[in-house]
């Protein structure tokens, strides 16, 4: 596939590649992808914001530059924004490939980071090098307001002109809890929304804060997805179960989404309304009890989010799904076309909760 | 960003800022449109760029059941032509119009559009618009405001009300 380098989040031309239940394909563009939703499924999204989480700053220790990016919280809880987790690259910035960015500095418990206006303590070390716990300094009024004149929404080098917040936040954004954006959301807007209530299809969000996707550095990149708060409202909740009594699908915007309910599910399906941490990371083991289908980006193999979709597809459905979304030159990454996958058929039988991801360890203690 | 970071999410948002165009008033044309310009970023696109990007935070509170509602401050100039108001009453007019197709496009999100007018009150803004006003004749801001929260309430307890039953 080719990376979308343009920061446009529904361009009239996106594309749309769809896998049915019995593995049958079909092409069509974005737009009308609520023609492929039925009366009375629910179409659930997640409505996180996205912040600004990369800061340029100094490392104090040593004097030198280094980028920030924020990487997870503890809860999403408005008043818990002192303290994150981030992944920490030495001078530069994103017209580099993160794979090429120069590492930082040696960095240590206690030390003290310059960003900008916001004076942050490395906590410590969370099992790698470039990956600290953060303590910024101030009360929630100042760690906003240096977030927002100092803080840049994290940038790919595969876009070349800079993001501004509003390229990354979609329409439906509320709660600015996301790491990066929730990108599924772009294929979404209220002209959509208002065809799926003519079509009696329901809608419904959960706020998941979605993590960092990819660092750059393989090691790194291996305990991805990291943990990642979420809080499914009592409404949510019930139109599930309202849903999977009816009879209807839960279609999903995007992994987070996903990732969520599967957390929060019980043993009989039923989603638990209220907040939680997801720690799963969701494979071809993983069973998946609430989501009948996703509509997501299209992810290339290697990827925490297309190991995701083995959950949703035999092997050789989604290598064919794959070689076709190839062939087609479909555009991926963040700004790229879609897909809309409904759980095969045939992939009942697992009955696991997929493994624990990796970096489990009490980070926030 | 910074408000529904730190509140968490939004039920009720009250664009109030506003700019009279050019100070003293003056017949449209005699006005620059430099004032033009200002009155209406002020007073119309403002008020356009925080609704839109406030509005995930709006919907998802009318879907959870605790009501949304999008009050604009509007006045009498923006239905009334009267002379010497032109930057302030069409771009008045204009944000009238505006509450008034937000509300119809969001009306099944259960966000609810207002445009209020508060009448005349004893203000920097009113002084300088007319300087030789009697500030015994005008509404004093406080109670304007105190009228519009009680206002906003009402409608929201009857909305949210409405929408649990």
């Amino acid at each position: 596939m080719i990376a979308a380098t343009q920061p446009i989040q529904r361009p009239a031309n996106a594309r749309l590649f769809i896998v049915d239940r019995n593995g049958k394909f079909d092409h069509t563009l974005r737009t009308s992808f609520v023609k492929y939703l039925h009366a009375g499924d629910l179409v659930v999204a997640n409505d996180a914001a996205t912040m600004p989480a990369s800061l340029q700053g100094i490392h104090l220790a040593t004097g030198d530059s280094i980028e920030v990016r924020l990487t997870a919280r503890a809860s999403i809880h408005a008043e818990d924004i002192n303290c994150f987790s981030a992944v920490v690259f030495g001078a530069g910035d994103f017209h580099t490939r993160t794979e090429d960015r120069l590492p930082p500095p040696n960095l240590e418990a206690g030390d003290l980071i310059i960003l900008g206006p916001l004076r942050a303590t490395i906590e410590k070390l969370l099992g790698h090098r470039r990956l600290v716990l953060l303590r910024f300094e101030g009360s929630l009024d100042y760690v906003w307001a240096g977030l927002a004149h100092h803080g840049r929404p994290i940038q790919y080098s595969h876009v070349a002109s800079p993001l501004a917040l509003w390229d990354v936040w979609t329409r439906i954004a509320g709660p600015p809890v996301a790491f990066e954006p929730p990108s599924a959301g772009f294929a979404l807007d209220w002209n959509a929304l208002s065809q799926m209530r003519d079509r009696g299809i329901n809608f419904e969000t959960i706020t998941h804060a979605a993590g960092i996707s990819s660092t750059g550095d393989a090691e790194l990149d291996r305990l991805l997805p990291l943990e990642e708060p979420y809080r499914i409202p009592e409404v949510t909740a019930d139109a599930i179960q309202r849903t999977r009594i009816s009879g209807g699908r839960i279609v999903a915007v995007g992994t987070t989404v996903v990732r969520a309910l599967e957390h929060s599910a019980t043993q009989d399906g039923r989603v638990r309304a209220g907040e939680g941490v997801a720690t799963q990371r969701i494979g071809p083991s993983s069973r998946l009890r609430v989501v009948d289908a996703i509509l997501s980006g299209t992810h290339e193999p290697g990827t925490s989010h297309y190991e995701l979709l083995r959950a949703f597809l035999d092997e050789a459905t989604l290598e064919r799904a794959s070689k076709e979304l190839d062939q087609g030159n479909y555009l991926t990454h963040e700004f790229g076309d879609s897909v809309l996958i409904e759980r095969s058929a045939s992939i009942m039988s697992h009955d696991s909760r997929g493994s624990r991801s990796p970096l489990a360890f009490e980070m926030w203690q | 960003m910074q408000i529904t970071g730190e509140l968490g999410g939004l039920d009720v948002l009250i664009n109030n800022a506003s700019d009279l165009g050019p100070v003293p008033l003056q017949m449209l044309s005699d006005t620059e449109c430099e004032d033009l310009v200002r009155a209406f970023e002020t007073n119309l696109i403002g008020p356009f760029r925080l609704t839109k990007a406030l509005m995930g935070a709006l919907a998802a509170s009318a879907r959870e059941g605790r009501g949304a509602a999008v009050i604009n401050i509007s006045s009498d100039a923006a239905v009334n032509p009267y002379p010497g108001w032109g930057a302030y009453g069409s771009s008045k007019a204009a944000l009238h119009h505006l509450t008034r197709i937000w509300g119809e496009e969001h009306a099944s999100d259960n966000v609810h559009f207002l445009s209020l007018d508060p009448s005349d009150m004893d203000t920097p803004m009113h002084a300088a618009a007319i300087p030789d006003a009697d500030p015994a004749t005008l509404k004093r801001p406080e109670d304007a405001a105190r009228e519009l929260l009680d206002g906003i309430a009402e409608s929201l307890a009857a909305l949210t009300t409405a929408s649990k039953f």
